[in-house]
């Protein structure tokens, strides 16, 4: 009993100080400097579709004071939600606006960000971070952003996204200070995308 | 049924602590909150701040910002009104050193984490530094307006209209705006910021800065943040815009113009100097050959 035990939950960190660490330290550099990729250096296995980078980000930030929703593909495998309450403890909500977290291996269905918590006016840090597991990331072209963290302008680009991106995040911002925050991981990669980045145009002066 | 058990030991060798002194629930805890206060420039996040083996006062919120950042392979500076040789600077890297097990500097190049209480380097910082200020009274508008739940609100509607009060009050006694450190900020258009008691002086040094600036008040609960390359306005009026402090006379010791200097008493017969306030500035300064009038 033991060992199916064993086998079937995949591990954790290795060493959960250094490594939590380090995949906080890549998110933090990440929301400071919107659209900049950088590398995120993963060694987990999780249990399909949940990939590692989207692992590691709820390794790294979520535990028990911090409920996560998980999307369709997510939630239709159990071991992804016995691998999560096992390595960090954190409730696993069934409405997307009850979450701190939203892990997403689809982004392309990703529900309205308007359904997740946005903040209130008093406490806009009460709002809802998306981790998006995208198959391509990009900042050599795609939309352009300015704003806070970005000297000038940035470009960023990834796949799949909902059709309706473009106006779902100019919407968004539109709201600040409420609003969500994206975390955007690919293969061994994490871009964020916090709030407080607008859509600009590329060639525009900059304005932050 | 005799399988190997492997005890990574996580803390520094000796200590018993975890790394950086903190557990990692609080860490976690500390590190979301930094995220909010990212992605919001300038709004205070409320954190549930720990108690920590020294008093308020001597930067319990910037020690567990940085113990929640910090990594084996940071470099850590501490500096104190801009000193790395103060008592609360030589203890919290003493406390970094000990519980951390990371390598310490004094040299704000080399540093990736500078720690610092009511200063801002000299030295222009890079892209892969982190500044973390010690915090007293991390609201701007607290001897405006004493009720948190008030406060709140005008950050809300952003209604800053008290601080603008306040500035215009020292011009009508003063003749000028007498507020020089504390000085509120704009931050990125939005939010009124408290930049921590420094001196008016390192105002301008925060406004599109490359570096990451964090801000941890641990008595009050709040961790706020200013992005890199973000705009940081000092309020002022058109007829009375902002200016930073003078002075008349360069370093005693490296003769640097234009940084900031503490006025040191050397007798009791009204003898006095005035020396650099940043100890590496003026240390690499005089390792450079240049001189002042007392050197």
């Amino acid at each position: 009993m033991a060992h199916t035990l064993a086998r079937q939950l995949a591990h954790g960190f290795a060493d959960p100080v250094h490594e939590g660490q380090a995949v906080f330290r890549a998110a933090m550099e990440a929301l400071s400097r919107p659209g900049r990729i950088r590398p995120l250096a993963i060694a987990l296995t999780p249990p399909a579709p949940l990939t590692p980078e989207l692992a590691a980000l709820a390794l790294a930030l979520t535990d028990a004071d911090t409920p996560v929703w998980l999307d369709a593909p997510l939630r239709e495998e159990p071991a992804v939600a016995g691998f999560l309450r096992f390595h960090t403890g954190a409730p696993i909500v069934a409405s997307p606006g009850q979450a701190a977290f939203a892990l997403i291996a689809d982004p392309a269905g990703c529900p309205a960000f308007t359904e997740f918590a946005q903040g209130t006016p008093a406490y806009p840090d009460a709002s809802a971070t998306l981790i998006l597991a995208v198959e391509t990331l990009s900042d050599a072209d795609g939309p352009a952003f300015a704003g806070p963290g970005i000297r000038g302008t940035m470009r960023l680009d990834a796949g799949p996204l909902p059709a309706d991106w473009a106006s779902r995040w100019a919407a968004n911002q539109a709201g600040f200070p409420l609003g969500v925050d994206l975390l955007l991981v690919a293969a061994g990669r994490l871009a964020g995308l916090p709030r407080s980045a607008r859509p600009a145009a590329p060639e525009a002066t900059p304005c932050t | 049924m005799n399988a190997q058990v492997q005890i990574q030991v996580t803390a520094s060798p000796g200590t018993g602590y975890n790394f950086a002194y903190l557990d990692e629930g609080t860490k976690r805890m500390i590190r979301r909150a930094i995220l909010k206060a990212i992605a919001i420039p300038g709004y205070q996040v409320p954190f549930a701040a720990r108690e920590m083996p020294m008093p308020y006062g001597w930067g319990t919120g910037g020690v567990q910002v940085t113990a929640a950042i910090l990594g084996s392979s940071d470099v850590l500076k501490v500096i104190d009104q801009g000193a790395d040789d103060t008592t609360n600077a030589v203890s919290i890297r003493r406390f970094f050193t000990a519980t951390a097990g990371i390598a310490t500097t004094t040299r704000t190049a080399e540093a990736t984490v500078i720690q610092t209480r009511h200063r801002i380097p000299e030295a222009p910082l890079a892209e892969g530094q982190v500044l973390v200020y010690q915090v007293p009274i991390p609201e701007p508008l607290r001897f405006l307006e004493p009720r948190e739940t008030e406060t709140r609100q005008l950050h809300a509607l952003a209604e800053y209209g008290l601080m603008h009060v306040k500035l215009y009050e020292d011009i009508a006694r003063h003749g000028h705006i007498a507020t020089t450190y504390a000085y509120p900020v704009e931050v990125a258009g939005r939010y009124v910021m408290d930049p921590s008691p420094t001196p008016k002086f390192d105002n301008p040094k925060m406004d599109d800065c490359p570096a990451l600036q964090l801000f941890g008040a641990g008595r009050e609960k709040r961790i706020y943040a200013i992005p890199p390359y973000t705009r940081v306005r000092s309020l002022d009026f058109e007829d009375h815009p902002f200016r930073v402090q003078s002075f008349d006379r360069p370093c005693a010791l490296c003769g640097a113009e234009d940084v900031y200097l503490d006025e040191v008493v050397l007798d009791d017969a009204g003898g006095r100097m005035f020396v650099c306030s940043d100890t590496d500035h003026c240390e690499t300064r005089r390792a450079d050959g240049h001189t002042g009038e007392a050197a």
